[in-house]
Formats: C-alpha cells, structure tokens, sequence
C-alpha cells in the first residue's frame, strides 16, 4: 500500500487546487498514467502517478486547495490484494506488536530494503547536483525513485515548471488580471529580471525573401483539406529547429556558466494566453518532425495552452524560444532569452517590398528574422551563420 | 547448416591463428592437446598439418612449465601463443603469469619486454561442475603489468589476437566456452577494431548495463526485454579487462544516471565491484539510483542444470534489476 | 669431491688467476655489502653468496657473451662475473636511478639485457620455466646459445624444477642447469627436504646427463660446466650439474643461523674456494706473493668505486613511478 502525494511540479509550486480526478477507485493504473488534474498558478496541470497499483481511494475532493507533499490518493501495490490496507511497520510500534501480530508481507524489491522511518531523505547525487544548478528547493519535491527517492526527473520537472514561461516579448494585454496572472505576472518577472541580470545578450536581425516560402505553400495547401493546411509558422519552426540542429551553440542550457548542448531539438513556441501572460511549451525533436506534424502539434499545443491542460513534460523540456509576433503586426522582434537556454529567435510581419535581386526591383513578401543570443556561449559570427542557415532554408521549403 | 558466408566464433579464432602463423615466422601455438587432438575446444584443429610440431607444439600437462616456457620464449624473441584449457587450469601457472610475466618488464627497469599472448576458455552454461567452470577474469585484471581481453563477438575474438601478438606485454585472453559455436555472419573484410576501448553494443538513454565476454549476449537479451516495457537500456561490452576504458563507462553512466554491472564472476571482490568503484569515485554525482550488479551466486558452480542455471546472470535477473532500479520492480 | 687433493688438472696461469680474481670481488663485494645493510643503506632482502663464489665463478667463466644467463635472488656474484659493472650493481641495492634496474629490482632482481641477464629471480624454481623458454626460443630460431640457469637445492622441491626438466629433456633444449646445493633451503636442510638428497639423480630421471660437482673447487666446477656447455652447444640437450657448495653466511641479514652447528661452518671454511684455489696456484708455482694482495686491493678498490658511484647517485622522481608497468607508447 503507498500513498500518492500532491507532486511539486515547480520551485515556485508549493500548493495546488485539484480541479478533477480522472481515476476512482479499483482502476488499475501505472507509471506515467494521469490521475488528476490539478490547479496551479501556472496552468491546469495533467498530474502522472509515479507508481502502479490498484485505486484503492481517493483523499481529495475536486476544489481542494492543498499544500505539496499532501496525500491524494492510496494505491494498492501490484500484486496485493486492493482490500488490505495495512501500514508498514513504524519504528515507533511496539516491539510485541510486530511479533504477535506480523503484517502481511509484500515481496520487497531484490536490492533496496524499506527505507526506516526518519531515516535520512532518499535524494540521488544527480538530482542534488541538478538542483542545484536550477535552484531547485530540494524540501519542498517529492520523491518518486525507488523508496520515495527524489530523482533528477524530480527536479527537472520541478525546474522546468519554475521556469517554463517565455519571455514577456508581448505586451500583456488590458485584459483583466487575474491572481492567476499575477502570479504569472511575478514569474515571469523574476526569470527576465534573471536573464537580463546574468545573461550577456547580444541582437542579430536579417531579412527573409519569402517568394519561395508563399508560393510553395500555395501550391502544397491548394492539394490539402482545410484542416490540414500548413501555417507559414510551421516552417519557421522546422526551419529553426534544422538550423540548430547544424548550431548546437544555440540549442541547449547554460548552467553557473556551463553550457550543455542537446543533441535533441525541442523548439519552445511562445504562445500568449487570454488574460496575458506567455507560456512556451515545447514541440518535441522538432528537427525530425516532418511539417504536418509539426502544424498538428503546434496547433494542439496552442489549444491546450489555452485550455490550461498542458503536460508538465511540454514545459520542461524546450532547448531554445521561437517567438513569431508577426500576428500584432510588429516588424522587427528583440527578445529576451528564457534562461537556461541560451537563444531565442524571432519572427516579424511578412510584409511585401521592395526587393532588389540582380538589376531586378521586385515586391515580395519578406519576412524580418532576429536571433537574441547568449554571448557567453556564442559570439556574433556564429549568430550570423545561424540565421543566415535560417534564411537558407527558408528558400528551399520543399526540403523542410 | 553452415553457409560460406557464416562463420562461428570458434572458427574465427582458427583463421587468425593461422593468419598469425603465416604471417610471422617467430608465432607458434603450444598448449595441452593443441595438436593432435586439434585442440580441446577444437581451436587449433586443422593446424598441425598445415604448419608441423614444431609450431603447433603439444605440451604435457604441466601449466607452470609451458606457460613459463611460453613467457621465457617472449623474452627470447619469439611470439608465442599459449593455450590453456580453462582458467581453472591456469591457476597451476599463476606464479609464472603474475611473478614472472607481469612484473619482468617493472623489476628491469624497462630492459626487457614479454611479449606473449596466452589464451583461455572462461566460463560456466556446460555442467562442468566446480573445476571447469569458474570465471576469474578478475585475477587477471588485478595485476599490472598484464593486459586482459576478453572477445565477446566474432569480430573480436579474430581481431583481438594479431593486437595482442603485436603488443609488446603479457596479453591473457579470456574466451567464453560458450561462446566458441556463436555463429554470425563472416564480414567481406575483418573490421578494424583496437584492444583499448570498451564498446557501445547498444545506446539508450534510461540506463547503463556494463558486460564483458559471455554475458554480453545475455546482457543484450535483457536490453530487448527492457525496451519492449519502454526503457531503453545501453549496453557497453567493456572488451579490455584490464586497462579498463574508464572513459567509456563514465562518459555512458554520466548519461544515462544509472547502472547496473553484469559478471559471471562472484560478487565479492569482482569485476563488478570494481567498475563500481570506479563510478561511485568518478561519477557520483551524475548517479540517479543505486548502482547495482548481477554476477554468480557465492557458490562453487553445481553440476545439475537447473542450479548451474540458478547460479548464473539469467536475462530475467538483469531485467529485474534494472526494473527494481527505475522503481517499476 | 675430495677434502684432501686436487683435481689433477692445470689451468693456464692467466685463466686461473682470473678465477681467482673474480671469487676475490665476489668476496669483497659482499662484505661490503653486508656492511652496508648495517649501516641501513641497502635495505629489503639481502642474501650473501660468501663461501659460494666458486659456483658462479667457475660456471659463468665456462661460458661465453652470447648466452643467457637465468639466476636466482642470491645474484650479485653472477652479475659481477657476466660483466655488469659493480657501480650499476651497488647503485641498484642503493636504490638509485643509476643502478642496473633504476631502482626498481633491488638486490634479489639484478638484471642486464646488454649481458643477457635475465635476472634476479625470487620465486624459488620461478626461474626455471623462463630458462625453458629462453632455450626454446633459440632452438626455434637456430640460434646457437646455452641458457645457463641457476637455482639452489630448495627448489629441487618445487613442481617448476620436475616441470621444466621434462619439458627441456622431452623437446631436447640447450639448457645448462646449474643446481647450487648448499645444503639448505634458508633454514631447512635437504635431509628434512627431499626423500632423495642425491640431486643429481632427479635429473637422471628425466633422462638428462647429470653430475656432481666439487662447488669449493672452483677447477673442478670450471671444468665440469666446460663440458656440459660444450655438450648442450653441441645439440645433445640439456645438461644438469650439481654443484655441492656452502654459504658461510647467514640465509638473509635477519637470519639468526640457529638451524646448524658451528662447527660444520667451520669445518666448511677450512674448504674455502679462495683459499682452496690460492693453495692450489701456489702448489703450481702460479702465484707470486705479491698476486694476492694486488688482485684483493683491486678488488677492494672496485667495490670502493661502486659505493661511492652509489652513494652520488640519484633518486627516480615518484612521478615516475608508474612508469615500465607496460611499454610506454612511442613518443
């Protein structure tokens, strides 16, 4: 028998308001399932159980604000009957009790005995060492290793939550603010404030002909029904995610001024909210997506964002911010980079100009690309080849 | 039924002999049975009529007298090959491989080199009870001045020997008695491989299993298991014993987070125990769970096939290891 | 053996004195060295080959530079004798970078490839083996040496002994084995050792031509291992001499010597081979009265050279210290 306790899924989350259960009790469940959604001053949060079992009950009402750490439900270890509610034994129970009246036995796992009570908190060297490095308050995770270990998946998920917001490029509009965002309001604040205090910003921009881009998207979308048309912004994602792909130095994380490339490329999208605020939750190994699943992922990212059901991985995870303000008609984009990554990269309006090619004057439509990069892991020539790489494949989409 | 273009592990080891022989004129191959008999795990069969007595030499059953005639023919410039049974067998010339062979280079000052290669079956799955079935790779790799390989594929168990004849030190190379029917495909061309780096068989994120000879295999059937339940499991084939590839383990388990060694020696004080070490030294930090091994019960291996099974690292064991591991045991 | 003449034999005056000068160094040498132990500059084991010097003497003068030469932990003689330089010798019991092996061998693993001295061994019978090999090397190779290998009674005991006289009589290799018998191994005396204390008769066993030998008689040994070596170099296989000597000495410098009797100390110093070979020289009229004193002053005046080259020696620096584990990758 175990207890599934409120997880924190950020630094900054120390309670939450379930809003569902999507278990009740005598489903079977397992690693990974969603049990319940739950309130959070980010977003409405899919919460995953950490272990399998059988619902044995549930402890909280829909509605019920509760600190972290806080029990939401019992669960009957695979293999033990879902009826027996037994604790283990405590340090604390009398000697005689354990002898005359020996709780059933629930096979232990071959190598790691049941930690005893009040024994030191099982934390794994990794995850204390990450912690660390993302500021992570180790006191207020729960553990889900082994034993209630709190593991490094503990505390990236904790770190991505704290900091899963992108950088506040929009205005947040005169929509009424909520406490909801306010708390955004705040956290959004402390992680700029963070990467305008610590990261050495540098501004590249560039022009992007989108002759090419328009009419082959004509051509592709004309073959397509409606709902499978592809957006403009698909391809500037797939162009991006490509581009860093062949750039590692704007693809990873910056951590006390060590830089950790990923070889996988997660390109964060800013996405606003109604009542303001930002969240740039990630479309997964975006470079080895081919477009349409890139378009159906953005738009069900978009739609979920917005519906405040996103998955606490979609926020861990982006490996650098792609922001297209094209939308509110702004030209030219200069963002500020969402630590611990290292790179944000903007879009404009495509607008049509002037464009001379050759001794040709021609109007097309042209798009303004600006890349804000980490100086302390890059420099501006490697930005320039960055973008130029964007612009590149922008002028070949049938290779996207 | 064997087709030209499969090639058994066994047979492997017989083209690089003769490769070996008809290359240079100062190798030889001498050992108990190697050729008349054609060798106890029919290694050397063939030999013998191709290149004579003299260089397919039979030795009496007297370890401590020919592998010290091989290690003294190494100091006397010739290149042997020395072929002993077993390693349990080998024990009887531990005084030579350890005393002699490994220290004669240090105790001169670096006047004299021993080049010798000296080859063993390792390795318990036959119901050769107590006295042929032990696998001591690790008090081999104890000792400096020594290398120790130990061919888990085909390719290695061909490559590894002209490395080892060329290498200017003691080489022990340990082969699995299970291993000698592997069967795989013969490669138009023998790749080129080193005896210095471990191999990644197989890469995967979740966790890292680290193996060597016989167990590779089962190492790699546990990996298919784990992967049909969605955890991907990386697989390193350490191939050199002896000097351990440190970086290739550290930089697998900074990966991954996690570890579990598998070694059919015993627990205490093995293999096993010191890539431990090593990752509890040099990675602590980077390490998400509790390393863990799966190696031989403490038990001299039985004779009766279910216990000589029970006694052994199983497939499951590794599997459930890594399961306990990840917390889904 | 006779305690009363000498073998009727006359050596030329040069060779004789020859002998005479290297038993005389190997004397030296090791009264010096036994001093120094004393004064704690030479430290681990330390065994002396005082009483012994006509073995190594007689035998290694029988043989030639391109031979191999295997021996055992009590080696400084041999290793005089085959020519190492009692500098590299002393500086290596220092354990300066100077000596014969930087250091790192120490008394019981003097070696010399410019020699072909293969050690310097302290595993009792650990030699024997590696004289097999070294022999089978060279009998592959067509290559015309004798393996002289040392070891004392001790070893006769040993599984490596009956191993590696099979092995070298069944393959018919050019192995010379010396067997030094001086009647203990460290403190246990061959009649508490071997059910048959006739040594030379183990190695009749193994159908290898063996004899017993006078070793306090350094003519007699020099004409014993002349032969043998012209044998084995001929191709007819191994030869097996059993040289019966005694130390005078203790086994190592912390061996009380409880084990036997004084008397038989002295009795065995009455047949000393320096004395021996000294009255012998001068029986023949081959030695002046002035020879001695000027062969003992040289060699006193050696091993004066060898303490000093020892004393200025150098320490190998410990970042060294991992270094001949394994050939070191070319530069």
């Amino acid at each position: 028998m175990s207890e599934f306790k409120l997880p924190s899924l950020g630094a900054d989350m120390d309670r939450g308001r379930l809003l569902e259960w999507r278990v009740k009790p005598g489903d079977v469940v397992k690693k990974g399932d969603v049990v319940a959604v739950v309130d959070t001053t980010k977003a409405a949060i899919d919460v995953e159980i950490w272990s399998s079992g059988t619902v044995q009950d549930l402890l909280l009402q829909p509605g019920d604000d509760v600190p972290v750490g806080t029990p939401m439900l019992r669960l009957a270890d695979d293999g033990e009957p879902a009826t027996v509610a037994t604790q283990p034994p405590r340090m604390s129970a009398p000697p005689q009790t354990l002898m005359s009246a020996p709780a059933p036995r629930v096979a232990p796992p071959a190598h790691a005995a049941p930690p005893p009570a009040a024994a030191r908190r099982r934390i794994s060297p990794a995850a204390r060492k990450r912690a660390e490095e993302l500021g992570v308050d180790l006191n207020k995770l729960t553990g889900t290793g082994p034993d209630a270990a709190v593991t490094i998946e503990d505390v990236l998920r904790a770190g991505a939550a704290s900091t899963a917001v992108a950088p506040p490029i929009a205005a947040v509009g005169a929509a009424p603010i909520s406490e909801r965002a306010s708390a955004m309001r705040q956290t959004i604040a402390a992680a700029m404030a963070r990467s305008k205090r610590e990261i050495p910003h540098y501004y590249l921009a560039t022009e992007v002909p989108l002759e090419r881009a328009t009419d082959w998207l004509a051509r592709a979308n004309a073959e397509r029904p409606v709902t499978a048309r592809i957006l403009m912004a698909a391809l500037f994602i797939k162009a991006t995610a490509l581009a860093a792909h062949k750039y590692p130095e704007m693809n990873g994380f910056c951590r006390d001024g060590t830089f950790e490339a990923r070889s996988d490329v997660n390109v964060g999208v800013a996405i606003s909210l109604r009542q303001g605020g930002l969240v740039a939750p990630a479309l997964m190994n975006t470079d080895s997506k081919p477009l349409d699943d890139i378009m159906r992922g953005l738009t069900d990212l978009v739609k979920r964002t917005r519906a405040f059901s996103l998955r606490a991985s979609e926020l861990s995870e982006p490996t650098l911010t792609l922001t297209n303000l094209g939308e509110q008609g702004v030209e030219l984009v200069q963002g500020v980079i969402y630590p611990p990554q290292v790179a944000l990269v903007g879009f404009g309006k495509p607008t049509r100009r002037a464009w001379v090619e050759g001794n040709t004057l021609r109007l097309i439509p042209v798009v303004s690309l600006s890349l804000a990069a980490d100086h302390r892991v890059s420099d501006g020539h490697r930005g320039a080849l960055f973008l130029a790489h964007i612009r590149e494949l922008l002028q070949q989409p049938d290779t996207l | 039924m064997n087709t030209p273009t499969r090639i058994s592990y066994r047979e492997a080891l017989r083209e690089a002999h003769r490769e070996a022989l008809a290359k240079d004129p100062r190798v030889f191959l001498i050992g108990e049975d190697v050729g008349r008999y054609g060798g106890s795990y029919a290694v050397s069969k063939g030999l013998l009529e191709e290149f004579g007595p003299e260089r397919i030499r039979d030795a009496p059953l007297s370890e401590l007298g020919f592998v010290g005639a091989g290690i003294g023919a190494a100091l006397g410039g010739m290149r042997p090959i020395v072929e002993v049974m077993t390693v349990n067998f080998s024990l009887l010339a531990l005084d030579q491989i350890v005393n002699t062979a490994a220290t004669l280079r240090h105790m001169s000052g670096g006047q004299f080199s021993v080049p010798v290669v000296i080859r063993m079956a390792t390795g318990a799955g036959r119901q050769l009870a107590a006295q042929h079935s032990h696998s001591l790779e690790v008090w081999y790799a104890h000792v400096p001045g020594i290398k120790v390989l130990a061919p888990a594929t085909i390719e290695d168990a061909h490559g590894m020997l002209s490395l080892a004849l060329d290498d200017p030190d003691p080489t022990v190379i340990f082969e699995h008695a299970l291993l000698y029917n592997l069967e795989g495909e013969r490669p138009s061309s023998w790749p080129q491989i080193d005896i210095e780096r471990a191999a990644v068989r197989r890469s995967g994120a979740d966790v890292s299993l680290i193996c060597y000879g016989g167990t590779l295999w089962k190492t790699l059937a546990a990996a298919n298991t784990l992967a049909s339940i969605g955890i991907e499991a990386e697989v390193i084939d350490l191939r050199v014993l002896r000097p351990l590839d440190e970086e290739t383990i550290l930089a697998s388990v900074r990966r991954t987070h996690r570890a579990v060694v598998v070694d059919e020696g015993w627990k205490t004080c093995s293999l096993a125990a010191e890539i431990m070490a090593l990752m509890a030294e040099q990675a602590f930090y980077d390490l998400d769970a509790p390393l863990s091994r799966v190696c031989s019960a403490e038990v001299p291996i039985p004779y009766a096939k279910h216990m000589e099974e029970a006694a052994l690292p199983q497939p499951q064991r590794i599997v459930d290891s890594v399961k306990t591991m990840l917390g889904r045991g | 053996m006779s305690d009363t003449g000498f073998l009727p034999v006359k050596l030329p005056r040069e060779l004789s004195l020859s002998l005479l000068r290297d038993m005389v160094r190997i004397r030296r040498f090791e009264e010096a060295c036994a001093e120094l132990y004393g004064q704690g500059k030479i430290r681990g084991f330390l065994h002396l080959y005082v009483g012994e010097e006509a073995v190594a003497v007689g035998t290694l003068h029988a043989l030639n530079e391109q031979d191999s030469i295997v021996a055992t932990y009590r080696e400084h003689g041999h290793a005089l004798v085959r020519g190492m330089s009692a500098e590299s010798i002393m500086a290596e019991m220092f354990g300066k970078l100077e000596g014969c092996c930087r250091g790192r061998g120490g008394s019981m693993h003097l070696f010399d490839a410019a020699t072909r001295f293969y050690g310097g061994n302290a595993i009792v019978g650990g030699g024997l083996p590696l004289a097999v090999g070294l022999a089978l090397a060279d009998k592959m190779q067509s290559i015309d040496r004798v393996t002289a290998c040392f070891f004392g009674d001790g070893a006769v005991a040993e599984g490596a002994f009956h191993e590696s006289l099979n092995l070298a009589a069944l393959w018919q290799l050019p192995v010379l084995f010396l067997c030094e018998n001086n009647r203990y191994g460290m403190g246990t005396a061959i009649e508490r050792a071997e059910s048959e204390t006739d040594l030379s008769r183990k190695a009749a066993s193994y159908r290898i031509p063996s004899e017993r030998v006078d070793g306090m008689d350094v003519v007699a040994v020099y004409e014993a291992a002349t032969a043998a070596a012209a044998s084995v170099r001929s191709g007819e296989g191994p030869r097996f001499l059993e040289l019966l000597t005694y130390r005078y000495r203790a086994h190592s410098m912390f061996d009380p010597d409880l084990y036997r009797d004084k008397a038989e100390i002295e009795a065995w110093k009455k047949r000393g081979p320096i004395h021996n070979l000294t009255n012998r020289l001068k029986a023949q009229g081959d030695l002046t009265e002035d020879d001695f004193p000027q062969l003992d002053a040289d060699a006193r005046a050696e091993v004066q050279r060898a303490v000093e080259f020892a004393e200025q020696g150098t320490l190998e620096s410990t970042d060294d210290l991992l270094r001949y584990t394994l050939t070191e990758p070319a530069a």
